[in-house]
């Protein structure tokens, strides 16, 4: 059971990475990944988010809104999976909340340091990307809280390694039309290639 | 056209080349590139887009008046949503294969930053009819990255266009060979990396 867990992280972290293969969270991504610390604080509250928000969202789903889901209210037949966009989102927005609030009454040195960044994520599709793929994919609830940690990870090491990457690119002497956007979006790409490598790893 | 003001034409053309919202203001990169392995689903997306787009921004700008400010996020995802969720469920009834193939991606149109973007920058200062507009460019500008990067994949990738066979069989039996590199995700950022670098050195466009 255990190896089951460990080898979805670790597909979730760097075979499927849910920037590098899947595209999520990329406006995030292109627009934080200037400075170093701000991608660690940011990609911090991503991790810790997702890994509330999938199993939240995987009760919410597998008890009120999946087909049959209502059974235990007398109503059998009843099929609300048409609401799980706006439910997620609902969850999301009010768990961002919750959890700022939580931070600032109890760790206000990481309330502090994340600042601005806490309420971005609400809008993140990687947070309604990870919920969205977990209802696809019909995770168990275990599943979804290793698989909505490993996400956060993955979406983590992206974007620390790719503010590095920037932080080296200063000093470089890039074309003027390809600087900024294109210059990063070329770069994403070989980060991504080089992910690529790890395609195929089964535990 | 003269049906259209001057100032009303130009809020419907200048996101669509010079103030495009992929390469210009970086806006809405997430779905940007998952959809693009084939021009058909990225076409069906530019579809939906536009009509989320469009529409929400219509909504919201009738409703500016009315939104007390403090709440204006959540009363924008909620219009959001709503358009999402009817969209998709077209999407299931009528062309249900692309929608299998599109995935989370159609519900991911919530949280993309062009809608949220516009709603916030444009739809909250502006009358209906204007907005409209401003989201239909904006989702024309956004389509047209879409398409343009679709057709390199489809053809480099698998050869066709459009699911037609354009690479004669008379090249594969030659050893010519697909590039499987640009069905996968890298091949997408590399070439939406060079489509923006193409467009940035034509438009003389230089970020800060």
């Amino acid at each position: 059971m255990l190896e089951h867990y460990l080898s979805l992280v670790i597909k979730s972290i760097f075979v499927e990475n849910i920037l590098l293969s899947y595209f999520l969270g990329m406006c995030s991504f292109l627009a934080i990944s200037k400075k170093v610390e701000t991608s660690i604080g940011l990609g911090l509250a991503v991790v810790f988010v997702l890994t509330i928000t999938a199993p939240v969202n995987w009760a919410l789903h597998h008890y009120f809104l999946e087909e049959g889901a209502l059974a235990w209210a007398g109503l059998p037949d009843v099929d609300l999976s048409y609401l799980n966009f706006i439910a997620f989102i609902a969850v999301i927005a009010a768990m961002v909340q919750l959890v700022e609030m939580v931070l600032d009454r109890f760790f206000p040195g990481l309330y502090q340091s994340l600042g601005i960044f806490l309420p971005l994520i609400a809008v993140n599709c990687a947070i309604l990307g990870g919920s969205l793929f977990l209802v696809e994919r019909q995770y168990t609830f275990g599943e979804s809280t290793v698989y909505g940690f490993g996400a956060g990870m993955g979406w983590f090491l992206a974007i620390t390694s790719m503010a590095a990457i920037r932080h080296k690119l200063r000093y470089a002497d890039v074309p003027k039309g390809l600087r900024g956007l294109g210059i990063t979006m070329l770069l994403t790409g070989l980060l991504s290639m080089a992910f690529m490598a790890f395609s195929g790893i089964d535990l | 056209m003269s049906i259209l003001s001057k100032k009303s034409k130009l809020a419907l053309t200048d996101p669509m080349i010079s103030n495009n919202p992929i390469s210009v203001q970086i806006l809405g990169i997430c779905s940007a590139l998952a959809v693009t392995v084939k021009m058909e689903t990225a076409i069906v997306m530019t579809l939906a887009v536009m009509f989320v787009l469009s529409m929400s921004n219509t909504v919201i700008a009738a409703l500016r008046k009315f939104i007390p400010n403090r709440v204006r996020i959540i009363v924008m995802l909620t219009v959001i949503a709503s358009l999402v969720i009817v969209t998709d469920q077209i999407l299931k009834a009528y062309v249900y294969d692309i929608s299998k193939q599109l995935s989370v991606f159609v519900g991911l149109i919530i949280t993309n930053c062009i809608v949220m973007g516009r709603a916030e920058a444009f739809a909250m200062q502006n009358p209906p009819g204007k907005a409209f507009l401003d989201g239909l460019g904006n989702a024309t500008g956004y389509g047209i990255y879409l398409i343009a990067v679709s057709i390199f994949r489809e053809l480099l990738g698998s050869g066709t266009f459009l699911n037609m066979q354009i690479i004669p069989q008379s090249f594969y039996d030659s050893g010519y060979l697909n590039a499987g590199l640009f069905v996968l995700s890298p091949g997408a950022f590399i070439i939406l990396g060079l489509i923006i670098w193409f467009q940035r050195s034509t438009t003389k466009y230089e970020e800060a």
